[in-house]
């Protein structure tokens, strides 16, 4: 009997790869949690236990302004985006539409440009067009690549879409409006949420494009945590991240349940 | 309620013409149906009656209104689609509510009146539930119970039962007849199924290749086809070919090719004037043969062929057998297996007698285009090959 060993071989294979994945992926952050309590001003040794840095955290205006902002553009360039997607998804359903294939094309161009070309070419858009680089500047941006996401989702979302319950609703008496948002809208709905989550986790997360496009005196929680890194003060940085984590670890819980709770609204 | 007319409606998709100048009156309160095989335009048909499709020549009518170019939604018609098309974020109770919602009707009407058609259909103890949790039968019931909770005029059905095994099929056909008795408007039923046009329909339109062939009620279609396609496409049929070689008061004489040089007499009665030497096509069903050992005994042998049995397929209710006369093949149903004094069952390659009454052959003034049906070897029975292989057909029936 070969064939048992093999397999038990294969058992033992796939537990270590697990293993080690697991510890690549997690330790780092595990470590940075518990240097987050860690009162030293170097990562290097454990001085003891100490809420210091929250507080520090807390008090520090500059890091709440990058909270605020990053807020902000995540905000407007998921409600932005999400809609331009949308309503572009539902767009490109016609068929027929002249042009159709180079549209989509384009619109899957952002997904596989690295993001400093986008970056890059985005900040030489606008100091041609001789804009200020800042806010509205960043949120083009953003609203640029979270744009291509939304549509692809709120896409996919579609092609499974039941034509025949169209003409049902149509049938009972719904006029085209009435259609859509009795009918079509709630039907998508789980892919425009999706695609709004996918664009808010984008926008947050966005460092190389926001660098490019933000300029002097517009930092978003990103920006904020590699200029201070440079500067050597990374304490505040480890529960910041702790935090952000935290936040994340939220998200991920909860996104079923607030999709679910978003689906039953509409 | 009013009549439906159908006035020379054509409709053309890119070159190929679905429906092809269709002309037909359905009466009110009537069950009618569209029958034919697929692509010959019926539902083509019926979503022009829906709204879905505009047709490019024609009119419709409902009563005296012209529905030609009003869109669905303003349409007194409502449709039950092939997959039931329920709205899956909706539970039942919505679904049926639907309509009457858009309509802005007050809510306790609504309430009165959902209750109402699920009560018709058996469905008031499962209002709560969402289409994904029910079966097949329970969706097609939901679907009903929307459609008619709207008053509409007339109820399009398209291929209601396809998606449903065969027992429900049956069942929900005498539900469907019941439901039809009760609210007693028109029901217009397409299908391809002619069992089920045949069963449930107060009259028939037998399409093909976007036209009306043959409408009228059932029995009609079967017993008196009016062309080759219907006598082939409703039931099963022997056709036969010949030429007219002499008129009497009451039936004609054909001489008919059996294929290898040898020729044979029939006689037949006659609905139209047949001349002289005009060759014919003589439909005649496989139930109206009789089948015998012994010669039978008639007068003059008129309509008594001699053949051979190929081959035997027992089917249970009837067993059909395949007769071999020349190079013809005739079907032959017998409802029993046995049917002699000496109770011994016919065996294959036995020598038997074929005869049937003048009156139930049926004359078509068409010749079979052989190259159309060639494939279907529809002019003689189908070839059958081997034993085993025939008995297999019959277990899969």
């Amino acid at each position: 009997m070969k064939l048992p060993r093999l397999s038990s071989f294969f058992k033992g294979m796939n537990l270590t790869v697990f293993t080690f994945v697991m510890i690549f992926l997690y330790i780092p952050i595990l470590i940075l949690i518990i240097f987050s309590f860690n009162d030293a001003r170097i990562i290097t040794s454990w001085k003891g236990f100490t809420f210091k840095y929250y507080a520090q955290l807390w008090e520090n205006a500059a890091i709440k302004e990058a909270f605020w902002n990053t807020m902000l553009i995540a905000i407007l360039s998921t409600v932005i985006s999400t809609l331009l997607g949308l309503i572009t998804a539902l767009g490109l359903e016609n068929k027929r539409l002249k042009g159709r294939r180079g549209f989509m094309g384009l619109l899957y161009a952002p997904l596989v440009i690295p993001d400093i070309l986008m970056g890059v070419s985005l900040a030489l858009l606008f100091n041609f067009l001789r804009v200020n680089t800042g806010m509205v500047t960043v949120l083009i941006a953003h609203i640029t690549f979270c744009v291509s996401y939304a549509v692809i989702v709120i896409q996919s979302r579609l092609e499974d879409f039941d034509y025949s319950l169209i003409e049902a609703a149509m049938d009972l008496g719904a006029k085209p409006r009435t259609t859509f948002f009795k009918v079509k809208l709630p039907l998508i709905m789980p892919g425009v949420i999706a695609a709004a989550l996918l664009s808010f986790t984008l926008s947050i997360d966005d460092f190389i494009i926001t660098f490019f496009t933000s300029g002097r005196g517009f930092d978003t929680l990103p920006i904020y945590v590699e200029g201070t890194i440079r500067r050597g003060t990374i304490t505040t940085i480890n529960s910041l991240s702790t935090l952000m984590i935290g936040f994340t670890l939220f998200l991920v819980v909860f996104t079923k349940r607030i999709r679910k709770s978003l689906i039953s609204f509409f | 309620m009013e009549e439906i007319r159908i006035q020379n409606i054509s409709k053309d998709f890119d070159g190929f013409l679905a429906v092809d100048g269709v002309d037909l009156t359905i009466r009110s309160g009537e069950l009618f149906s569209f029958l034919g095989p697929s692509g010959c335009g019926k539902t083509t048909l019926l979503r022009m009656i829906a709204g879905f499709e505009t047709p490019q020549r024609g009119n419709i009518f409902i009563g005296d209104e012209d529905i030609t170019d009003l869109p669905p939604y303003k349409r007194p018609v409502n449709t039950i689609f092939q997959n039931y098309s329920l709205f899956p974020h909706m539970t039942v109770w919505d679904n049926v509510a639907f309509g009457l919602k858009i309509r802005k009707v007050p809510l306790p009407e609504i309430q009165s009146r959902v209750s109402e058609m699920l009560q018709l259909v058996k469905m008031e103890d499962q209002s709560a539930k969402y289409p994904a949790q029910m079966s097949g039968g329970q969706k097609q019931r939901v679907a009903i119970a929307r459609a008619l909770i709207n008053k509409p005029k007339v109820l399009l059905l398209d291929e209601p039962l396809a998606a449903l095994d065969l027992k429900l099929r049956q069942h929900m056909l005498i539900e469907l007849m019941n439901i039809h008795d009760a609210v007693g408007i028109t029901f217009i039923y397409v299908t391809h199924d002619q069992g089920e046009a045949m069963s449930i329909s107060d009259r028939v339109a037998v399409m093909d290749k976007g036209k009306v062939v043959q409408a009228g009620p059932p029995d009609d279609i079967y017993e008196r086809p009016a062309s080759i396609f219907s006598a082939y496409f409703i039931g099963e049929t022997n056709l036969i070919t010949g030429q007219v070689i002499g008129i009497e008061d009451e039936y004609i004489q054909l001489r008919c090719n059996m294929g290898d040089g040898e020729f044979f007499e029939i006689d037949s009665t006659f609905h139209f004037r047949p001349e002289v030497g005009q060759q014919l096509t003589v439909s005649l069903r496989p139930e109206k043969i009789a089948i015998s050992r012994n010669k039978p005994r008639i007068q003059d042998d008129i309509n008594v062929l001699k053949g051979s049995i190929e081959d035997i397929l027992y089917l249970g209710s009837h067993t059909q057998y395949i007769v071999t006369v020349g190079k013809l093949k005739f079907r032959v149903f017998s409802q029993h297996k046995r049917v002699y004094f000496d109770d011994t069952a016919l065996d294959w390659d036995e020598e038997v007698w074929l005869f049937w009454h003048d009156t139930d052959s049926w004359l078509i003034d068409e010749m079979p285009d052989e190259a159309a049906y060639a494939s279907e070897s529809m002019v003689h029975p189908p070839r059958f090959g081997k034993r085993e292989q025939s008995r297999n057909i019959a277990e899969e029936q």
